[in-house]
């Protein structure tokens, strides 16, 4: 028993029993964050480095959480530390981290690829916290979490992710986990943010919300990134807000027990209404709950062991 | 004399002529530009070619005999596009090593262009790159930039540059932006007969990418070039050249639709000339599912479609010239995450094997095209008088041996630069001789 | 590991398990105040049976619970692959109370040391007691059994495998030793 992958680099290409071990391992530590006494002592002695290049405060602390939930000892190397902003180069960066002996890495960093690169510079355990465009596999993890924990399966059920998926990493992850778990993804957003070659994601893709939520049991929305505005991808909020936007009228028109999700942060009023975010269909907050559940499980299967 | 472990000796030539009477025998003689593809001696005399007859007359008196049985006797080959790096980076390459490199590769010339620090555009530097190549194993004819400091704005000073030696002017490393410019800059190379090379990119439709937009930049998440990047400049390079009637020559085709644009032009009678490179040849943009940087150069690795249509263009005639775009780099700033790599790879030592193994053995060229498009195409389009084995033309020789086997390492190149895309492979062919001026400078034994 | 020696059969595991429901009663007399944690996996269903026998003679409904000691473990650096967490499910306020805690094989007392470990994070009990079905000896840590269904000498190549109807279709338990796979 155990997981097959020895790092968690991405969702694309991992098999349905991993995936079903890491959310079957989640449940379980679930039912630790209930407890009075948070915390269990299987890591003990444990080093995990979070080294963000990014600035992401949410999913560094969920980490950080899950760290010490299970008694390792988080370290954090974030971009405002002294030598990460030098211009020490990452490799540099690893070599120095490795020789204070530590066993595993959470990284996040704006260049696709960078776990991988990691993983031949070092023999440390690599978990992927967000790299570039390309995965955030944790968030995916924590949101099929959510749907199983909610609606009691996976496989059959119809979710529609609504943004920017040019720019999202969590579409993707979501995109080729979900696949593997046998659930239906449809992509949509303008035709500006959505990618100029879909077919690697393997799922639907329309620039039209309303098929897009067409018998969904998940609606997925992404962060809409206010910045990109004045680069053209989009014209105005008012008119993104009213073609890909959801509000309790398109809401209404969905199945009783439609899910509503976010990976946060929310754009209150532009992707999301405020009504709905804070509605009986949002399970934003059960996505934080279980983020740490998720990222529990994923750091205690890939850790210890003689190098399973 | 440089050895290396693997077999390979170059022999720096000595001050002055040549003495020797050299002859290559049985070699398969390739000369297109006289229609010779047979079995011949080349007879060598003071460094010109003095024979070239199925028979050696027995009063030719030859010091030196080189047997060619099996092999390739060719017209030394060129590398119309390369970066020497010098002066500003010596650390990356010398025009000493990349020389060297291009020796050992089989080349007795190569033009090298003007994005160095300081930028070739007026006469002192260009001086500077002829001066320092003076005594090297390989000749090196230097291509001025089209604006000053490639800062896309003012004209540099062709003439003086023609003058100390440049054979053609390039921005490359990035397009002219403002198309009156490029314009001004067609028509006023007309004066001096000389092709401005285009390095055809649109700088806002490329912003941010680092590898080919397609299936495989979505999988990896990476930001993408469009192909159209490519080709809006190339069509608008290609309507300026037939507006002002002055010549260009692509640069580095990647893409179908570029390969299409040359072509039609060529049928309208526009003077455009093209080249691409081995890399495009043999590698794709699936090629960089590991994030391999020595698979990072711009234009990028394209699609298997892309690559298709460049070899239906080599093999039509619509590309001209195969030339390795030589870019190396140190490592520090390749061995690095992906989008923080620098963009280019070496060609020098692999690019004779890439097109043996992947255009030769494939059937894909003919030798005689191979000689066209790597030693006399790229002399024509210079207005240089080699490419050929005509008598009284200096004796600038390549011998090949197409049916040698190797297996790459760089870490045996001549270059400074380790950045091959090709470290590893299994390639057919190599240069065995590279014959300078009469001298045989270069010779590989195999290990 | 084949099969060596019958240790019980169905109807001597049941008696032991009666033995026990009374040992336990003779010594805690109010189940009032009192819980019953059977260890995943088998020792659930063992403490299943006794909680059943324990609620037949008072005419209680006993507070029970499932524990799984995976995550309390002392191996995690060392063993080869992490073995699956389960269950744990303690639906009672463990404080000031009594508890038996159920385990099919006392051996080098590990498992008991974690079980202690994860209750001390639950709270803190009265008193902790421990019910075992078999004792095979080879204690690696000073942890003794308060109810002992059968004390059995095995050797360390040797494994005591209890089988349950719920999961393995009959109640059994057997001696196994290393050897030929049957």
């Amino acid at each position: 028993m155990g997981l097959t992958i020895k790092h968690l680099l991405g969702l694309r290409g991992v098999s349905e029993q991993d995936i079903t071990l890491i959310l079957d391992t989640a449940d379980n530590f679930y039912e630790v964050l209930q407890r009075e006494i948070k915390q269990v002592p299987t890591l003990k002695g444990i080093t995990v480095v979070n080294l963000f290049y990014e600035n992401s405060t949410r999913t560094r602390i969920s980490f950080e959480l899950a760290e010490k939930r299970l008694s390792a000892s988080p370290l954090n190397f974030s971009t405002s530390t002294s030598s990460v902003s030098k211009g020490e180069s990452l490799r540099d960066t690893m070599r120095n981290i490795e020789a204070m002996k530590i066993d595993m890495v959470v990284v996040r960093h704006g260049a696709a690829g960078v776990p991988a690169f990691l993983t031949r510079c070092t023999g440390a355990t690599i978990i992927n916290a967000g790299d570039g465009l390309h995965e955030h596999p944790t968030q995916a993890l924590l949101d099929m979490m959510t749907i199983r924990q909610k609606l009691g399966r996976l496989t059959g059920l119809k979710v529609a992710i609504v943004g920017d998926i040019l720019h999202s990493r969590v579409a993707r992850s979501n995109a080729w986990g979900m696949a593997t778990m046998g659930m239906k993804v449809v992509a949509c957003g303008p035709p500006t943010l959505l990618p100029q070659h879909c077919a690697p994601l393997g799922v639907t893709v329309t620039d039209s919300m309303d098929k897009a939520l067409d018998g969904a049991d998940v609606v997925m929305m992404l962060r809409l990134q206010l910045e990109r505005q004045g680069s053209g991808l989009f014209p105005s909020i008012r008119e993104y807000r009213e073609r890909y936007g959801l509000d309790l009228e398109k809401l209404s028109k969905l199945p009783k027990n439609v899910l509503v999700m976010h990976p946060g942060p929310i754009n209150r009023g532009i992707e999301l209404a405020s009504n709905v975010a804070d509605g009986d269909h949002s399970v934003i907050l059960d996505q934080v709950t279980n983020g740490v559940a998720v990222r529990m499980a994923v750091i205690y299967l890939l850790g210890g062991g003689e190098n399973a | 004399m440089l050895k290396k472990p693997n077999g390979q000796t170059i022999y720096r030539p000595i001050d002055g002529a040549c003495p020797q009477k050299l002859i290559i025998k049985n070699g398969r003689v390739i000369d297109p530009a006289n229609g010779v593809d047979d079995v011949c001696a080349v007879g060598v005399e003071n460094g010109l070619i003095t024979l070239c007859a199925k028979e050696v007359p027995p009063d030719f008196g030859a010091q030196e005999e080189l047997d060619a049985s099996g092999m390739w006797v060719v017209p030394g080959l060129m590398d119309m596009h390369v970066h020497l790096r010098e002066p500003g980076r010596e650390d990356k390459e010398t025009i000493e090593t990349g020389t060297l490199a291009a020796c050992a590769g089989g080349f007795t010339a190569v033009a090298c262009m003007p994005n160095t620090n300081p930028v070739l555009d007026e006469e002192s530097k260009i001086r500077y790159v002829v001066q320092r190549a003076q005594n090297s194993v390989c000749r090196v004819y230097p291509v001025g930039s089209i604006t000053k400091g490639l800062l896309g704005e003012e004209l540099s000073p062709f003439g003086e540059m023609v003058r100390a030696g440049a054979r053609a002017v390039s921005d490359d490393g990035k397009s002219v932006r403002k198309a009156d410019i490029m314009k001004n800059a067609l028509n006023y190379s007309k004066s001096f007969r000389i092709p401005v090379i285009c390095h055809c990119e649109d700088s806002d439709l490329a912003r941010g990418g680092h590898m080919n937009e397609g299936a495989m930049s979505t999988l990896l998440g990476v930001w993408g070039m469009p192909s159209v990047a490519e080709e809006v400049v190339v069509a608008r390079d290609i309507m300026l050249a037939a507006y002002t009637g002055a010549r260009v020559h692509i640069a580095h085709v990647s893409t179908a639709g570029s390969v299409r644009l040359v072509r039609d032009a060529k049928k309208l009678g526009v003077q455009v000339t093209c080249e691409t490179c081995p890399h495009y040849i043999a590698l794709t943009d699936d090629d960089l599912a590991a994030y391999d940087t020595n698979r990072k150069m711009n234009p990028p690795l394209r699609t298997r479609l892309d690559q298709e249509a460049l070899l239906a263009g080599l093999a039509d005639g619509t590309i001209d010239v195969i030339a390795s775009d030589h870019a190396p780099h140190v490592s520090e700033e390749k061995d690095v995450e992906f989008d923080a790599a620098a963009f280019g790879v070496i060609g020098l030592e692999t690019s004779l094997a890439i097109v043996l193994t992947y255009l030769i053995e494939k059937d894909v060229l003919l030798p005689s095209e191979l000689v066209e498009k790597m030693s006399l195409m790229p002399n024509r389009i210079l207005g240089l008088p080699g490419g050929t084995l005509s008598k009284g033309s200096v004796a600038d020789i390549t011998v090949i041996d197409p049916n040698a086997r190797w297996t790459v390492d760089s870490s045996t190149f001549y270059s400074k630069g380790r950045n091959t895309p090709f470290n590893g492979f299994d390639l057919h062919g190599f240069a065995r001789y590279t014959i300078l001026s009469g001298n045989i400078v270069y010779e590989r034994k195999d290990p | 590991m084949k099969k060596l020696e019958p240790l019980m059969d169905a109807q001597a595991l049941d008696r032991a398990l009666t033995r026990i429901a009374h040992q336990i009663l003779e010594r805690n007399h109010d189940l009032h105040n009192f819980g019953i944690v059977g260890m995943q996996t088998r020792g659930v269903f063992l403490a299943q049976r006794i909680a059943k026998k324990l609620g037949a003679l008072e005419g209680i409904e006993l507070a029970s619970g499932v524990l799984d000691v995976t995550l309390y473990r002392d191996d995690y650096r060392t063993a080869f692959k992490q073995p699956s967490v389960k269950v744990t499910n303690i639906p009672f306020d463990i404080n000031g109370i009594d508890m038996v805690l159920v385990d099919d094989v006392l051996y080098t007392g590990r498992t008991v040391r974690a079980a202690l470990d994860a209750l001390t994070d639950f709270g803190r009990p009265k008193t902790i007691q421990c019910a075992v079905l078999i004792d095979r000896g080879h204690r690696e840590m000073p942890i003794t059994a308060d109810y002992v269904g059968m004390s059995v000498t095995t050797r360390s190549n040797q494994e005591v495998a209890l089988k349950v109807m719920e999961i393995d279709n009959e109640d059994s338990v057997w001696l196994m030793e290393q050897g030929p796979d049957k």
